[in-house]
């Protein structure tokens, strides 16, 4: 691979600064897999139609197949692998485990990062919110309704956790 | 994985540098902004610019402007941020209604009005991979001769599938291209062409800028997006009906856009005309819809029977009409879009 | 076992893999990376039915950054998931059979090299007649799809006739006769498929694989790569997604494995969406006939069921899949003469397969709608009316499957109840309905997929001195949750905490076999070896600890990591020092068990599918709101009761019981496999009509319905803890549940899937014109059908044997059949 396919960049990755040298035609998806060795973001399309490889750039849920590597230069990307406080899972993430909302686990990080984007702007959405909000991830295996679930108790959980912690 | 062709990126930093790219390169660059459009395209090899010409940095396609009595947006404002517009949601209904439906709320993070708007037309025989389009001998639009869908066409009938435009054209919008000479403003139902190659009357070096929009006073607008899930979805049909009301509920003046059943957005003058000068009672919003009904002309291409498509016009165009007279209509749109669209329950 | 209370069965559980799923710690095959690893892409066939005249990989091999170029000549040997079909090839050498047939491999430093070497590959193709759908398969015997089958085109045609089945229709009060056509669809894991293969330390091979059945990718690479089977080891990666999908041997995995024998390097393939259309194996579209006697009480006198399945290209598992059409008729109502016709035909598209479900939700939609149909013209209550019919616990049916308990009537009398059936059924205002619909399936298929005496499932535990317990077994996790069972079944047994219990699975060098994650097996059977093995361990560690107690054995408990006296609980150890004393006294402590099914009472030639030890039942209540003038449907709520025997863990338990619901749904309204024939004078082209996720409509979490989910425990004496399956069972019902219920609320019926809005408006249109207010298929085509296989129902005498087998009477009559 000769220098001038290759481009480098410096992201914010989980808290962390990174700087990859990546193919130029990649994806914020395969930078992340590829060349970050971060496997928790999935893919099942690669063109937007299933929401499987869903991150959090600049604190927005977006689909990182959809994302050219070059233009994350200096952005903040949050993948699965960032959600938990060290070794303390987030809320979200206990609720999934507890609840069943993780079956196969294949669309669960782009589940949880949405609705960790969502209770960031909504902390006690609505059923038809978090419907809405998770609309744009498909899953086969759960019909949703424990995912729902798990995003109402974190919502809960969170909230209580607020008003312990003033 | 599907994965992108090998390509150039810049990165202009002002919109006339933008435009002086895009000129230098011909046919070899293309634009792209939020690229929920164009890269899906880019990994099935349906374009395969080799320079690409990166828009998000440009400010001056962002924000949104109060514009005398009206209001102007930046072609670059994200389908997100647009339907957090409160002027959006109050006074162009029909417009925030058309936004909050493209697609899913993700990709609405990514997408830019502008690129809705110039959102490539569809069809089942274009939108597939390479290897796809091979095996059927491609299509006119892109690498081949035949249309398949009707094989004597001598023009591509891939479908016009943005959400925005028919909401806009009906309510009067208006959009600044901006070219190496500078700036033009059309109306934004001149920006399309019945074709689907060509199906933007555009310059290839010349960027969507804005879009104004004209006062609100005394309009109502609504948006009708009928889509076989709530999510994901391109539209197979599209109806923008925005009209202007005097007292006692007389129509003054109305413009009803149908989406998705041509390579254009189509007005149905007509349709809209039989409007003016009535109160919009029972009888006056079927004769509307039957009018509208002989505009549609949907081809097979999308998803479901074109058929459906057509007698779906009708009733589309009624639900339009009768939300604006002011009907109760949230059932039925909970039901066909299969969420409330956030409007209180 | 079943006195008292368990610890842990039953519970709410975090499952065992709950934490690394929620982490981005599950690894599925293609976060898999290896040092020097490669990137394989295969080149498919543009053609769906053509001979490969001409195929020149030169310019191939000499782009840069290849490395192997492979080709059909590399790979000779056929394979197939039955033994009786073995009809694939992993690169197709002299004929492609549909668009999408691989004919080539290239393995390269990346997929974008891999790709563009594809393109430099030329082949010429001589397009050969193109078979789109059965009734062409039926009709022109040449050429042949393949050189073996039935005849001509047709791959399976069987016809089995349990009693005197005339007898049975000249005694019933009414007979029913109707048309039914189920589409095909396909699984749509979101996980594609994808396969990594390496030469380990030893230089054995190990394929990583996005497989169900780790087992029989073991023995198809064996064979196909001409190793030793104890020098190739499959280790199935947690599958994102499978439903049946992942059941079969793959070429890609074939391929791969070749490659890295070859060169000696690890070689990755992850299919696009798009190829994952091609792999398929998905449901067969099934054209079907049901014609039924009643007695106007309701009760069934006799039965006719005849299928047309469209098997797709190759055989995949489309003899049992066949089979299975008409297997399961027999074992939620009582059907007491029945024949059974069944017809499997070969089509240029992607092979059809098992999808939840596996050839029984087809004949089930059928069955279902016209048993509404009966009711409606015997004045009875859908309910009531199969409440009068239900099969009883442990029959044996007229084609002798042996049934275990059976918690159907609980299971429509909850789901009405919860419903408000009685204020709701024909009593909605138009354009809202309630329909309802029962089934049953297998909790296990009763034999294995080739032949042996071998058990079905095999468990090893190991326990030491650290109190950590390890247990291994070749289950499959596919998101199912047997990794979860299986910990549970031990921890329940030896009072651990599941936390304490890791599971080492889906494995062939590590795990003992087990068949794989195919026809709701895994909880049955290796749930019952992983209590087997969890007994003996628990025998070995309690003989230590009674000597050292100085109590009965007998009397030991082990709950909550100790092991005590029953008769005086703070008598006792620690789990962990108990073992240290089995240790101690036995040496090194290790426990097996294994399972096998019991034998099947029917002994007929395809007497092989359908029995199972034990069969779960469901029924399902949809409502509807349907708009006459659009035709659109809305599921604002799905009532659902399952027998489960008993829920191990009801929160997983739930989870696969709204999946079924959620799948069902696709199914019913909106997901179908189909095909595009191009204008033949203009091309040869037949496509898949849209292989992507966007045009094939998966439902989104807006689609999703408000879901009540009933379980009820009928503890059933074959089930680990009284068990049965639920990852397919509770998708049949559902369908035609919502079929029935689209009659309720607009008096038309629609008898195909998807019912979609059109149809809907079709339906009403007869309806208005005078007609039955109806749409779906209208006639069945003619079939060769073969002389009947008779075999007398127990009531009739027999003894599950045919008493007039064609075959065999032509073998003892020396006449080839």
């Amino acid at each position: 691979m000769s220098a001038e396919t290759q481009l480098q960049i410096r992201l914010r990755v989980n808290g962390e600064d990174v700087h990859v040298t990546f193919d130029a035609y990649k994806t914020l998806l395969e930078v992340l897999r590829e060349d970050l060795q971060l496997t928790g973001t999935k893919h099942g399309c690669e063109l937007g139609e299933c929401g499987a490889c869903t991150v959090l750039l600049d604190g927005r849920p977006v689909l990182s197949c959809l994302v050219l590597g070059v233009e994350c230069d200096g952005r903040e990307v949050t993948t699965v692998e960032g959600l938990a406080r060290g070794a303390r899972l987030d809320p979200l993430q206990e609720a999934f485990a507890d609840l069943g909302a993780a079956q196969c686990g294949y669309c669960t990080p782009a589940m949880l990062l949405t609705a960790k984007a969502l209770l960031e702007r909504t902390p006690r959405p609505t059923r038809t919110e978090i419907r809405e909000s998770l609309s744009g991830v498909l899953c086969r295996c759960t019909g949703y309704l424990q995912i729902f679930e798990a995003v109402e108790r974190a919502a809960a959980r969170m909230e209580r956790t607020e008003e312990t912690e003033p | 994985m599907m994965r992108l062709p090998r390509f150039r990126y810049v990165a202009p930093a002002s919109i006339e540098e933008a435009v002086s790219i895009l000129a230098d390169h011909g046919p070899e660059a293309m634009p792209v902004a939020g690229g929920t459009d164009l890269l899906p395209n880019m990994k099935r090899r349906q374009q395969t610019p080799r320079v690409l010409v990166g828009l998000r940095r440009l400010e001056a396609l962002r924000g949104a402007v109060q514009d005398g009595d009206g209001f102007a947006l930046g072609a670059g404002v994200t389908l997100a941020e647009l339907v957090e517009l409160e002027q959006v949601r109050r006074h162009y209904p029909g417009l925030w209604q058309a936004a909050v439906q493209v697609a899913t709320p993700h990709l609405r993070q990514m997408g830019t009005l502008g690129g809705n708007l110039c959102l490539d037309t569809r069809c089942n025989y274009y939108d597939q991979s390479y290897e796809w389009r091979k095996a059927i001998g491609f299509c006119m639009k892109k690498d081949g001769h035949i249309c398949w869908v009707a094989n004597s066409s001598p023009r591509c009938l891939a479908v016009s599938s943005t959400d925005t435009a028919p909401a806009l054209i009906a309510l009067g919008a208006r959009v600044v291209l901006r070219g190496p000479e500078g700036e033009r403003e059309i109306p934004l139902t001149e920006l399309y062409e019945n074709d689907g190659i060509h199906y933007l009357r555009k310059r290839r070096e010349e960027l969507l800028a804005r879009v104004r929009l004209g006062p609100a006073g005394g309009w109502r607008s609504t948006y009708w997006k009928l889509r076989r899930r709530g999510a994901f979805d391109f539209p197979v049909l599209g109806v923008a009906v925005a009209a202007r009301f005097a007292a006692q509920g007389v129509v003054e003046q109305a413009r009803i856009v149908l989406g998705a059943v041509a390579m254009r957005p189509v007005e149905a003058a007509e349709a809209a005309g039989a409007l003016a000068g009535k109160p919009l009672t029972d009888a006056v919003i079927e004769q509307a819809a039957s009018l509208a009904f002989k505009v549609a002309k949907p081809m097979d291409n999308t998803d479901f029977t074109l058929h459906w498509r057509k007698r779906l016009s009708r009733e589309l165009v009624t639900y339009a009409l009768r939300e604006l007279r002011g009907d109760d209509m949230r059932q039925t749109r909970r039901r066909l879009a299969r969420w409330s669209l956030g409007l209180a329950a | 076992m079943s006195e008292g209370r368990f610890q842990i069965i039953g519970l709410p559980r975090r499952r065992v893999d709950g934490r690394a799923k929620v982490t981005g710690q599950t690894l599925f095959a293609d976060d898999l990376a290896l040092p020097r690893m490669l990137h394989c892409k295969l080149l498919r066939s543009p053609l769906a039915h053509a001979r490969i005249v001409r195929l020149d990989v030169s310019r191939a091999r000499s782009h840069p950054g290849v490395h192997l170029v492979l080709t059909g000549r590399d790979l000779p040997t056929r394979f197939g998931i039955l033994p009786v079909s073995e009809d694939e090839e992993a690169l197709c050498g002299e004929r492609v059979r549909y668009t999408g047939d691989p004919v080539a491999a290239v393995v390269a430093r990346d997929e974008p090299t891999a790709l563009e070497a594809l393109d430099r590959i030329e082949v010429d193709y001589e397009p050969l007649p193109v078979f789109t759908d059965p009734q062409d398969s039926l009709r022109q015997d040449e050429p042949r799809i393949h050189d073996y089958g039935y005849r001509g085109n047709i791959h399976k045609c069987v016809s089995l006739r349990f009693g005197e089945v005339d007898a049975g229709f000249a005694e019933a009060d009414e007979i029913f006769e109707d048309i039914f056509f189920y589409e095909g669809s396909t699984h749509l894991p979101i996980e594609q498929h994808a396969a990594l293969a390496a030469l380990d330390r030893d230089g054995k091979l190990t394929l990583w694989s996005s497989t169900q059945t780790p087992h029989y990718v073991h023995r198809a690479l064996a064979k196909v790569l001409g190793l030793p089977p104890a020098r190739v080891r499959v280790i199935a990666t947690p599958n994102g997604g499978g439903f049946g999908g992942k059941s079969d041997v793959f070429n890609h995995e074939i391929v791969v494995a070749k490659a890295a024998l070859i060169l000696g390097r690890p070689v990755k393939i992850c299919l696009t969406r798009e190829e994952v259309f091609y792999a398929h194996r998905g449901r067969h579209p099934v054209l079907m006939r049901f014609r039924t006697g009643v007695k106007r009480d309701g009760r069934i006198t006799a039965m006719h069921l005849q299928t047309l399945v469209d098997g797709g290209a190759y055989g995949s598992y489309g003899v049992a899949s066949t089979f299975y059409t008409g297997a399961l008729q027999t074992v939620t109502y009582h059907v007491p003469r029945y024949h059974f016709q069944g017809c499997r035909v070969f089509t240029n598209k992607p092979p059809c397969g098992p999808k939840r479900g596996h050839g029984t939700p087809q004949p089930r939609f059928g069955q279902e709608i016209q048993l509404d149909k009966i009711a409606e013209r015997l004045g009875l209550d859908p309910a009531e009316l199969r409440l009068r019919i239900l099969e009883k616990p442990f029959a044996v049916t007229a084609n002798y499957m042996r049934l275990g308990t059976i918690g159907l009537a609980e299971c429509i009398r909850r789901v009405t109840q919860a419903c408000g059936w009685q204020d709701k059924y024909r009593k909605l205002p138009e354009g809202r309905g309630v329909g309802l619909a029962c089934s049953s399936y297998l909790s296990g298929a009763g034999l294995p997929i080739y032949w042996n005496a071998m058990p079905h499932s095999g468990v090893q535990l190991k326990l030491d001195r650290s109190g950590g317990v390890t247990v291994f077994c070749g289950a499959t996790e596919i998101g199912q949750g047997s990794d979860d069972v299986l910990v549970a079944c031990v921890a329940e047994i030896l009072g651990v905490d599941p936390l304490d219990v890791r599971a080492v699975t889906g494995d062939t060098d590590l795990t003992p076999v087990d068949l794989g994650s195919y026809s709701s097996r895994v909880t049955l059977m290796m749930g019952n070896a992983a209590i087997q093995a969890a007994q003996r361990a628990r025998e070995v560690v309690a003989q230590a600890v009674a000597e050292h107690l100085g109590v009965p054995g007998g009397r030991l408990v082990f709950a909550q990591g100790r092991v005590f006296d029953a008769e005086d609980p703070e008598h006792g150890v620690s789990f962990q020092e108990a073992v240290c004393l089995a240790e101690a006294k036995h040496g090194t402590i290790g426990a097996v068990g294994s399972y096998t099914p019991p034998p099947a009472p029917a002994r007929y030639k395809g007497g092989g599918v359908g029995p199972s030890p034990t069969y779960s039942y469901t029924a399902a209540v949809v409502e509807v709101e349907v708009d006459r003038t659009t035709g659109w449907i809305t599921v604002p709520k799905v009532w659902i009761a399952h027998d489960i025997g008993r829920a191990l863990n009801p929160t997983l338990v739930r989870g696969q019981i709204e999946g079924s619901v959620y799948m069902a749904l696709g199914e019913a309204l909106m997901e179908e496999q189909v095909f595009r024939r191009l204008p033949a004078k203009r091309s040869h082209a037949f496509v898949h009509k849209f292989p992507s996720m966007l045009e094939y409509k998966s439902p989104t979490s807006l689609e999703m319905p408000e879901v009540e989910t009933i379980l009820v425990e009928t503890d059933d004496p074959h089930g680990p803890f009284g068990a049965k399956e639920v990852g397919q069972g509770p998708l049949l019902p559902v369908i035609p549940a919502l079929a029935n219920a689209v009659h309720d609320a607009l008096g038309v019926r629609v008898d195909e899937i998807p019912i979609t809005p059109e149809k809907i408006l079709k339906a009403l249109d007869d309806k208005a014109k005078g007609g039955p207010g109806r749409y779906g298929p209208r006639s069945f085509p003619e079939v060769p059908w073969p002389e009947p296989l008779i075999v007398p129902p127990p009531w009739e005498g027999g003894d599950g044997n045919a008493t007039h087998d064609p075959r065999r009477r032509h073998a003892r009559e020396g006449v080839q059949p």
